[in-house]
């Protein structure tokens, strides 16, 4: 049987949920979000640094997802929306916790895997200047991506990216990424 | 040459060029998806206005918020901010902080180590 999205969305809503979506990743959406769980952390009354770290890295995480979304083949779409993605925002006692997932293609699994294998096993100081040298070396590609997103994302937590690649079908995995911001 | 003042939004930041002051201030939240399309102008701008830059150029970088994909863009208005510098005028850069946003600090001492023009960074107390 292959992997089933509704039971792990479910999974996903553990917790205290700020925010839970699965559906179409729009530019109107990422705002609608960003507004909503800006101000849900507002009734936390979270600091000022958690909050700014927060937003940062669901901005991010939005945009990875909004930038890199595969277009589905017809009988997928029947079953799922144009540009679909998952985003689950929660938090938990000690941290904050950004899940997003998204379908991808079979021959992109090994790159993706290779890249955040890379990002985890560097130190804080290696993140620096890897993000320094995409900075300064690599064009944006037209939709407006650059290939900092996780780099970013990994510096700016100070903790590892936690991913699974779930099989769909033999086209198609699904590829789930966990991110956690510390409280203190 | 003209004044470029674009209206800061939710995703985009305000602008304010002033050629014959000599004043840069970009404010705000720097966050569009498609970041380029935002900052050609800028760009553009700073073209024009490196034909004939004032004796001192001061630039205000005010940002709450800016994504990795703005972060291109933003480098790229300081290299010609750069070009500027290189020529005879003299280019100043001041980085604005929030006192608790050591992130935004060390984004700007990212570019710092890259751009070679003058960086002051400034702490904002509240």
């Amino acid at each position: 049987m292959s992997f089933d999205i509704n039971e792990y969305y479910s999974k996903l809503n553990g917790g205290d949920v700020l925010m839970a979506f699965k559906g179409s990743i729009s530019s109107e959406l990422i705002s609608n979000v960003l507004e909503v769980v800006e101000s849900r952390m507002d009734e936390y009354s979270e600091s000022s640094k958690i909050r700014k770290k927060v937003y940062n890295v669901l901005v991010e995480s939005l945009q990875n997802l909004y930038h890199h979304i595969e277009v589905l083949p017809e009988e997928m779409q029947k079953k799922y929306d144009d540009k679909f993605g998952i985003l689950v925002v929660s938090r938990q006692d000690d941290r904050y916790k950004i899940s997003t997932g998204n379908f991808i293609g079979h021959e992109k699994v090994d790159v993706l895997r290779n890249k955040i294998d890379k990002i985890n096993s560097m130190s804080r100081d290696e993140l620096k200047d890897m993000y320094k040298f995409i900075l300064n070396h690599q064009r944006l590609s037209e939709k407006g991506g650059g290939g900092l997103g996780l780099v970013d994302i990994a510096r700016k937590t100070g903790n590892r990216l936690d991913y699974t690649f779930e099989k769909y079908n033999d086209a198609y995995y699904f590829f789930n990424l966990d991110v956690f911001i510390d409280l203190a | 040459m003209e004044a470029l003042a674009i209206q800061g939004t939710a995703k985009t930041p305000s602008v304010k060029f002033d050629g014959q002051e000599g004043v840069i201030e970009i404010k705000g939240r720097s966050i569009p998806e498609n970041s380029i399309e935002f900052y050609k102008p800028l760009v553009e701008w700073l073209e024009k206005y490196s034909e004939s830059p004032m004796d001192l150029t001061q630039v205000n970088v005010q940002l709450e918020y800016f994504n990795t994909s703005s972060s291109k863009c933003i480098l790229d208005v300081f290299k010609k901010l750069e070009a500027i510098h290189k020529g005879k005028s003299e280019v100043i850069i001041n980085w604005y902080y929030e006192e608790d946003d050591e992130d935004m600090l060390e984004a700007g001492e990212d570019y710092e180590s890259i751009i070679r023009v003058p960086f002051k960074m400034i702490e904002i107390v509240e």
